[in-house]
């Protein structure tokens, strides 16, 4: 089986004038099969969301590889990157901010159907199909993100996300400005999604929470400075830590 | 143990809006109270209101809230400025930015400490090393001489505590003071707190949304819920067995690891 993500190898040195570089991400390699959910954690400033930004190129890689359903998206730009977005999806951690204002969720939800080329009114039918799916009244889709709660908005964030039904999702941090009880929920729903996919949604969860790590994902990678310090089933690494970081970083939740 | 806290059947608006509801709790000299809720359930509100610092618009519309036989929603404004820092002090979420950017740590405690009693810089270098001594930090001095941002998250945290225990409080209050933090940091944050209690014997009021900080340091736990109380009690019973089905509601989301 051919991987979702293959990462070879990947760098990011940051170049300040006048100051030392700074090696934010130091040969990452990981690949994430079809169907799987992989989490990374680490704690702020551990790279987590550099390696995200690298993927999805928000940011451009200093070395290494990323390929993407079988195609090298190191460098991609223009069209070949707007095809890599139909495969890759986004929800980030702040859900309100990841919408435009002064547009509806539906705009946004409905924004890269109708860019592939569907009809206003499918685009609309299918809007309320993924408002429902993601747990939320069809008529959400006439709000604003300020006229909803941060959880509901970010149900809207992941029906956005799935709507050209992408193989990758990436989360970065997606349940982490959220209440836990909602927290829970929206975990539920990504759960759920999840199930009906199969092995057509592998999903990176990037998370600093290691139970809900252990909760939701297949596998982990930990990540301190830049690097990938340890890698397992997140059972295994959280019973029997290998690495003296993985160890205290274990030993710290409270 | 005395109390030295006492609320009873406050209720608090904003702009003639009731946001907390009928609370009573008391806490006791030394003792550690955690309030736990979610977003908007009024966590903040509740321990804003000791201090004054509910702003222009809102106010404690009903109830006491006695500190040491004193009612705080009666006082006048001077009257809570004397009370604020020598007896009820404050730690908050972002303890860094709630420091002047352009001025070393050591200036500023400085200032805060000389408006309440008159002293000499040497003095108070003085006392703020024995107390950075005290609290465990490696190089008092240092701190004193750096400027907010040359410390860490977890570091300006940890100043933030010392600074709120500069003029020895009673009471101390603290709102979210490890949310910001990676839970190494939070650790040390958490130790930290305990050890102002051991040392001065130091109540403290704990506003968490986060439930392991709160069963790690708190004696007894209030569960707020849209601004009403919805459980309070001793924290191993609150935590273990909750009365209210809010309360377990909210246990069974927090996500916990399996070791």
């Amino acid at each position: 089986m051919e991987p979702v993500l293959k990462i070879e190898d990947l760098t990011k040195v940051f170049s300040r004038g006048g100051q030392p570089d700074f090696t934010a991400v130091s040969h990452v390699n990981f690949e994430l099969m079809p169907g799987e959910c992989l989490g990374i954690i680490g704690e702020s400033g551990s790279g987590k969301t550099t390696v995200v930004n690298m993927i999805t190129r928000l940011l451009d890689a200093s070395g290494g590889r990323i390929t993407l359903d079988g195609e090298d998206i190191t460098t991609a730009k223009g069209s070949r990157l707007r095809k890599a977005y139909r495969k890759m999806q986004m929800v980030f951690q702040t859900p309100t901010e990841s919408f435009d204002p002064r547009r509806t969720l539906g705009d946004g939800i409905g924004e890269s159907l109708r860019n592939h080329g569907m009809s206003a009114a499918d685009a609309k039918k299918e809007v309320s199909r993924l408002l429902e799916m993601c747990g939320l009244p069809a008529d959400f889709a006439g709000r604003y993100p300020h006229q909803v709660s941060g959880g509901q908005c970010q149900r809207a964030a992941i029906a956005r996300a799935l709507a050209i039904r992408p193989k990758l999702l990436i989360c970065d941090e997606a349940t982490s400005s959220l209440d836990v009880t909602i927290q829970k929920e929206v975990l539920e729903l990504l759960g759920r999604l999840r199930r009906q996919a199969g092995a057509d949604l592998s999903i990176l969860f990037i998370c600093h929470d290691i139970a809900l790590v252990q909760e939701f994902c297949d596998r982990v990678l930990v990540l301190y400075h830049g690097e990938i310090v340890e890698q397992g089933i997140p059972d295994e690494v959280i019973r029997n830590p290998r690495n003296e970081y993985t160890k205290s970083l274990i030993d710290s939740v409270l | 143990m005395g109390e030295i806290l006492r609320y009873e059947h406050v209720d608090i608006s904003y702009n003639q809006v009731l946001t907390v509801r009928d609370v009573s709790f008391t806490l006791e000299e030394g003792e550690i109270l955690g309030i736990v809720g979610e977003s908007g359930s009024g966590k903040s509100t509740l321990i804003k209101a000791a201090m004054g610092l509910l702003g222009p618009s809102g106010m404690v519309t009903r109830g006491d809230i006695w500190y040491r036989g004193r009612d705080i929603p009666d006082l006048s404004e001077q009257e809570i400025l004397k009370l604020n820092g020598p007896e009820l002090g404050m730690i908050f979420q972002y303890a860094g930015s709630s420091f002047c950017p352009i001025r070393t740590v050591g200036a500023q405690l400085y200032e805060a400490m000389s408006e309440h009693e008159p002293l000499s810089r040497e003095e108070f270098r003085q006392r703020a090393v024995d107390l950075l001594e005290k609290l465990r930090f490696d190089d008092g001095g240092r701190i004193l001489d750096s400027y907010p941002f040359e410390l860490s998250g977890g570091m300006q945290q940890r100043v933030g505590i010392a600074a709120a225990m500069l003029l020895n409080p009673k009471v101390l209050l603290a709102d979210e003071p490890t949310s910001a933090l990676d839970v190494l940091v939070q650790k040390q944050v958490v130790e930290e707190m305990l050890l102002v209690r051991e040392t001065f014997g130091t109540s403290i009021i704990l506003v968490a949304h986060n439930i392991g900080v709160i069963g790690a340091m708190a004696d007894k736990v209030l569960v707020l819920k849209n601004g009403e109380m919805v459980e309070y009690g001793e924290t191993q019973r609150v935590l273990n067995a909750p009365e209210s089905d809010y309360t377990r509601k909210l246990m069974s989301a927090v996500p916990r690891l399996r070791r």
